[in-house]
């Protein structure tokens, strides 16, 4: 799946700008990297001042975010994080997954077939990505609550399955308007019907385009946190909203077990992007910016 | 994972679908559409006309007309908020176009290692907002937080960024712009090869001064993506929530509160449901009118090329 790198007008950089591209890189790193480095220091060396930048490393906030001593000292609980980690995983993969199915279908309803008023369905599917997510919840909340599905796992599923499907619908309905249409005319002249095209010619042509909704409609859920906030319960919470448990504690901010817990959530995402960096390209922009 | 649910969907259907008929392809999608996004909203447009506590579901919602509107309306914290959030977006969005810019005229070309670079500039990015804003907040602290420490040295004295409400915003807007630059980058980089060779490369014959060139070929090409950028990056601090909850919490005062923030208050600290609903809704109403000039904006965008 992965892309050859897309080639940048122009002639290469000088050397005077290479450096400086670098240097500008690196600075606007420092504080990711601070943050990585305050996983591994001391609590005393994350709150010296001035601030320490070379210290002996530490992996007891790793330790630390999955495991709690009881105050006595003498038994060991666990945090229940890999229960956290489990449920972001789970359910940003299945919302996903289904956005990236229905959104498939309607992209190629909304493509290739007719619809009247098509660009009013496009324009308000638009806008249902564009709300506050918290004028969203508010409603949802309720209605959760009222039919006893609040804090359960198809909710919140549900939820981020709606809320990444305008985003699949426009970006999936880019890359099909960019194929081209003779190939499915004979498909269908030859008796195959939509589904089949869909399935069998468009789909495999675009298995870039999956792959870039897929990474950026992964990271929208990875990372959200009011939704998860207001709609999941202790058992469906997903770690950016167990993050700021850690946050709210009465002995202050554990700066070493956050910075821990951030820099092993943010660990696959920078993977996935890092192997498919040229996808993140058109998925900034709902598909809008040609290839 | 997509893969396997569609396999399903082709595989238990009879391929019988009229050809052209294209409900049975959107309808899905519309009806999860509907029953978590339409209906909901539908809700709360009704309950904004009510007196109403999700809190206490046993009391019978008052039935108020336009009341919480009017309310709202007339109250000036209200307008304060709206006024604190349209100066964040301008202080924002504005940077971050010319940061995203800059970033976007420096990594435009081929360098070895432009790919790992590259990544380093993304990965603001790919955090989580929680993560960014938390850890803003402690390079925010007076006394232990990085930024202090490079002030103190000029000053004497430690410096809290979060104490006055200028400086606080200031900061909320350095976070801010620092995770969402380097998307207006990534626009531009993707306008910047829309531009065709052989314009430069006549412009470069005909030893067009470099702004010259600017003018006349670049900016030409980028001003689309550039509109979209803007638009895009409006709406979404328009609803930016995660950073203030994390870094200021509204604070000093209400002076960062925004309309978010404003939503989130009433509706899960007060829990006054209806009148939450009520500005949720002139929310719904100002994104509304922001994402009909984007649409229009992308539509203009397709026509060009």
């Amino acid at each position: 799946m992965k892309e050859a790198e897309r080639e940048p007008l122009g002639s290469s950089a000088g050397p005077g700008r290479t450096v400086l591209a670098a240097l500008v890189g690196i600075v606007y790193f420092f504080p990711v990297v601070w943050m990585i480095l305050a996983a591994f220091k001391t609590r005393a060396d994350a709150l010296a001042t001035p601030p320490k930048l070379f210290f002996t490393p530490t992996l007891e906030h790793f330790w630390a975010s999955f495991h709690r001593v009881s105050a006595d000292g003498a038994r060991v609980m666990r945090t229940g994080l890999e229960g956290n980690f489990a449920n972001s995983l789970v359910i940003s993969s299945v919302s996903v997954g289904l956005a990236l199915a229905l959104g498939a279908l309607a992209a190629y309803g909304f493509a290739r077939l007719r619809v009247r008023g098509r660009d009013y369905f496009m324009f308000y599917i638009l806008v249902l990505r564009m709300v506050p997510p918290i004028t969203a919840i508010i409603p949802l909340y309720f209605l959760f609550r009222v039919t006893g599905l609040g804090g359960g796992y198809v909710a919140i599923i549900l939820v981020y399955t709606a809320f990444n499907l305008p985003f699949a619908i426009w970006m999936l309905k880019s890359f099909i308007d960019e194929l081209h249409p003779p190939i499915e005319e004979a498909a269908r002249l030859d008796g195959s019907s939509d589904l089949t095209i869909l399935w069998r010619i468009c789909l495999p042509q675009m298995r870039a385009g999956l792959a870039a909704t897929a990474i950026i409609a992964f990271v929208f859920t990875w990372n959200d946190f009011l939704f998860s906030l207001l709609l999941t319960s202790v058992t469906t919470r997903t770690v950016p909203v167990a993050m700021t448990r850690v946050v709210g504690a009465d002995v202050g901010v554990d700066w070493g077990v956050f910075a821990a817990i951030g820099t092993i959530y943010l660990a696959p995402v920078l993977l996935i992007a890092f192997f498919l960096q040229s996808q993140l390209l058109r998925g900034a922009t709902f598909g809008t910016v040609p290839r | 994972m997509s893969g396997v649910a569609i396999a399903d969907v082709s595989e238990h259907q009879p391929p019988l679908l009229a050809r052209g008929a294209a409900a049975p392809f959107i309808a899905p999608a519309l009806v999860v559409l509907c029953l978590i996004n339409v209906l909901p909203f539908l809700w709360s447009l009704g309950v904004s006309f009510f007196h109403f506590r999700a809190d206490r579901l046993n009391t019978a919602p008052r039935f108020l007309g336009f009341a919480n509107y009017s309310d709202l309306i007339s109250d000036p914290d209200i307008w304060e908020h709206f006024v604190n959030t349209g100066a964040m977006i301008a202080f924002s969005v504005s940077i971050q176009l010319v940061v995203g810019a800059l970033l976007a005229f420096l990594f435009h070309r081929r360098f070895p290692g432009r790919r790992l670079v590259l990544m380093l500039v993304l990965t603001p990015m790919l955090l989580s907002t929680v993560a960014v804003g938390t850890f803003f907040s402690l390079f925010y602290d007076p006394t232990f937080g990085l930024v202090s420490a490079i002030v103190r040295p000029f000053t004497g004295a430690a410096f809290a960024p979060l104490g006055t409400p200028f400086s606080a915003m200031t900061s909320l807007v350095a976070a801010d712009a620092w995770m969402w630059s380097p998307f207006v980058m990534l626009l531009l980089l993707a306008g910047l090869d829309g531009v065709p060779s052989y314009l430069i490369e006549a412009a470069e014959v005909d030893r067009a001064s470099y702004w010259r060139q600017f003018w006349t070929v670049t900016f030409p090409a980028v001003r689309g993506v550039l509109l979209l950028a803007l638009l895009f990056r409006t709406i979404e601090s328009f609803n930016m929530f995660d950073l203030i909850y994390t870094i200021t919490n509204g604070g000093p005062g209400t002076s960062t509160e925004s309309i978010s923030t404003e939503i989130y208050d009433t509706a899960f600290v007060l829990f006054e449901s209806g009148r939450a609903s009520a500005l949720g809704n002139l929310s719904v109403f100002v994104v509304i009118v922001l994402t009909r000039i984007y649409f229009r904006a992308i539509q203009l965008r397709r026509e060009a090329t």
